[in-house]
C-alpha cells in the first residue's frame, strides 16, 4: 500500500501525515514499514516516528523544532498539546 | 561553464528578456505612464504609488526604483516624473544610465501637461522597441543568473513538497556559480540559529543574527504575546506546531548551501551563492526589492494558490498541492504535490531546474502569459507625511 506520511529529513523524529490516519490504523512510512497509529493523526500534522523522553528534542527538517512536554509515545500525535514551544521565540 | 541564451548587456550582465520599461518617479506620474502604455502596448509600465511625501524613505525608494531600472531584463528605459516631487525624473534617468543602455526622462510640468507628455513619450518608446527587436539572444554564461525566492498563499505542505523541491534548484544554481536570493526575514524568526552557521564567515553570520532579531523584535512590539502565533491559526490548524517549524518549511527553499551575503532591500548583491535579503514577509512588497536586487527569474511555491507575477521578472509558480494545481492550472507551472502521491522530491527538482532553463531561453511562465503585471509595492517602514 501507499504511504500515508512524508518523511521530510533522514534525521527527523516526526513524520507529516498526507491524511486522516485514525486511531489503530496503520501509519505507512516510505519504506515500506508500518506501526498502529495511537491516536487519530489529523491531515497535514505530525506523527512520532520512535519513542521520545519528556524534555528530549524533536526533529523536523533535520533541526530541532522543540521538546517534548511529557513522554511521546511511537503513533502519537505530536503538536502544541505535547511540544513545548516556550523556547521558540526567545 | 554551462549558458543559456539571453541577452548580453552593456555592463557585463545578461537579461532573459528584452523589456522596454516606463517607470514613473512619482505616483503622480502613473496617469501618464498609463496612457503611454495604452498606445504601446509592449512597453511594460512600473506602476507605484511612491516617490514623494516622504523622507525616511526616500533613499530605500530611490535605489528601488533605479535598481529595477538597471535590471539585466530592461533593455531600455524611459522615466516620467511631475517636477515637483522629491524622487526627481532626472535623477534617477542619469543614475540608471550609468549601466549604459537608453534611458530618457520627461516631465509633465515642464512638457505642458498630459497630452503633450504622452506624446512624446509614445515617440521615445516606439523608437527603444525598434532598437530592442533588433538584438538578438546569444550565448551567455549561467553563472550571471540570480534567482529569486518567494512563497506566498502557503499551506501545510508549501514546506513539505514545494519547498523543499526548490531548495534542490537552489542548490544546482548555486553549484553552478549563480545566486540565489532568500528573503521575506518575518520568515526567517525562530531560524536565526540554523541560518547563521551556515554563514561563510562570522561577519555574515552577525548580519543574519540581527536581522532576524529586528524582524522578530518589530514582531514582538506590535504583537506582544501573540507574536509566537503570528503563524496564524490556519497554520496551527494545518499542523504547524510554532514559528520556527513554519520558517524551517520556509527557508528549505533556499537549499543547502553556505551563505555568502546579507543584503538590504533592494540592493544587487556582490558576492554569487546564496545570499539573504532583508524584506518583509508580505509578498508583492518582498518580490519589488528581490527584482530590484537583479533576478533574472523568480521561483514561487504556494500553497493555497497565489496568480501574481512581476512586470519585468518571470515568475514560476510551484504548486504544493495537486488539488490546487488542478484547480488553478491556468497560474501554475509546476506540481509539486505528486510528492504527495509517491513522486520523488528529486524529480520535481530537476522538473523545476529543467523549468527555469527554458524560462531563461525564452519560454514564458504562466504569469507572464497571464500578464500579471500588477503595480510594483515598495517596502515602507513609516507614514507618509
Amino acid at each position: 500500500m501507499k504511504p500515508n506520511v512524508i518523511v521530510i529529513h533522514h534525521r527527523d523524529t516526526v513524520a507529516v501525515a498526507l491524511e486522516d490516519i485514525r486511531q489503530t490504523e496503520s501509519v505507512r512510512l516510505p519504506d515500506g514499514t508500518t506501526f498502529p497509529a495511537l491516536v487519530d493523526i489529523p491531515y497535514s500534522h505530525k506523527v512520532a516516528l520512535k519513542d521520545i523522553a519528556p524534555g528530549e528534542h524533536i526533529l523536523k527538517y533535520g533541526e530541532i523544532i522543540g521538546e517534548a512536554k511529557t513522554g511521546i509515545r511511537k503513533g502519537d500525535w505530536v503538536h502544541a498539546h505535547n511540544l513545548d514551544i516556550e523556547e521558540q521565540v526567545r | 561553464m554551462e549558458t543559456f541564451l539571453g541577452y548580453a548587456r552593456p555592463d557585463g550582465t545578461a537579461g532573459i528578456r528584452n523589456h522596454i520599461a516606463i517607470i514613473p518617479s512619482v505616483a503622480c506620474a502613473n496617469g501618464v505612464v498609463a496612457a503611454i502604455s495604452r498606445a504601446v502596448p509592449e512597453a511594460v509600465p512600473l506602476y507605484h504609488g511612491h516617490g514623494c511625501g516622504r523622507a525616511i524613505e526616500i533613499d530605500l525608494h530611490t535605489r528601488t526604483l533605479v535598481n529595477l531600472g538597471k535590471h539585466p531584463n530592461v533593455a531600455g528605459v524611459l522615466v516620467i516624473g511631475l517636477g515637483c516631487e522629491v524622487i526627481k525624473a532626472e535623477k534617477l534617468a542619469s543614475q540608471i544610465a550609468t549601466v549604459k543602455k537608453p534611458v530618457e526622462h520627461l516631465v509633465i510640468q515642464q512638457e505642458g501637461g498630459t497630452r503633450k507628455t504622452t506624446e512624446k513619450g509614445i515617440a521615445i518608446i516606439s523608437k527603444m522597441l525598434v532598437e530592442a527587436r533588433k538584438m538578438e539572444r546569444t550565448a551567455c554564461p549561467l553563472d550571471q543568473i540570480i534567482l529569486g525566492l518567494e512563497c506566498g498563499g502557503s499551506d501545510a505542505f508549501s514546506g513539505v513538497t514545494a519547498n523543499p523541491s526548490v531548495g534542490l534548484a537552489a542548490d544546482w544554481l548555486v553549484d553552478a556559480g549563480g545566486t540565489v536570493i532568500l528573503t521575506e526575514d518575518t520568515e526567517m524568526i525562530g531560524t536565526d540559529h540554523i541560518l547563521a552557521r551556515r554563514a561563510i564567515n562570522s561577519e555574515v553570520a552577525d548580519k543574519i543574527t540581527k536581522m532576524v532579531a529586528e524582524a522578530e523584535k518589530l514582531t514582538r512590539d506590535l504583537l506582544g504575546p501573540l507574536a509566537p502565533y503570528v503563524i496564524a491559526p490556519g497554520n496551527m490548524d494545518g499542523g504547524m506546531s510554532s514559528i520556527r517549524e513554519k520558517s524551517l518549511g520556509c527557508i528549505v527553499k533556499a537549499g543547502t548551501r553556505p551563505i555568502t551575503q546579507v543584503i538590504d532591500y533592494g540592493q544587487a548583491p556582490s558576492e554569487k551563492g546564496l545570499v539573504l535579503m532583508d524584506a518583509p514577509g508580505y509578498d508583492t512588497e518582498s518580490m519589488t526589492g528581490v527584482a530590484a536586487g537583479g533576478c533574472q527569474v523568480m521561483i514561487f511555491t504556494t500553497g493555497r494558490g497565489n496568480p501574481i507575477g512581476f512586470p519585468i521578472v518571470p515568475v514560476i509558480k510551484v504548486a504544493s498541492t495537486t488539488q490546487m494545481y488542478r484547480s488553478m492550472e491556468d497560474d501554475m507551472d509546476i506540481n509539486a504535490g505528486v510528492i504527495l502521491e509517491g513522486g520523488s522530491l528529486q524529480d520535481v527538482g530537476n522538473e523545476i531546474i529543467g523549468f527555469i532553463r527554458k524560462v531563461l531561453d525564452g519560454a514564458q511562465a504562466k504569469a507572464e502569459i497571464n500578464r500579471q503585471d500588477g503595480i510594483l509595492c515598495l517596502y515602507t517602514l513609516h507614514p507618509s507625511f
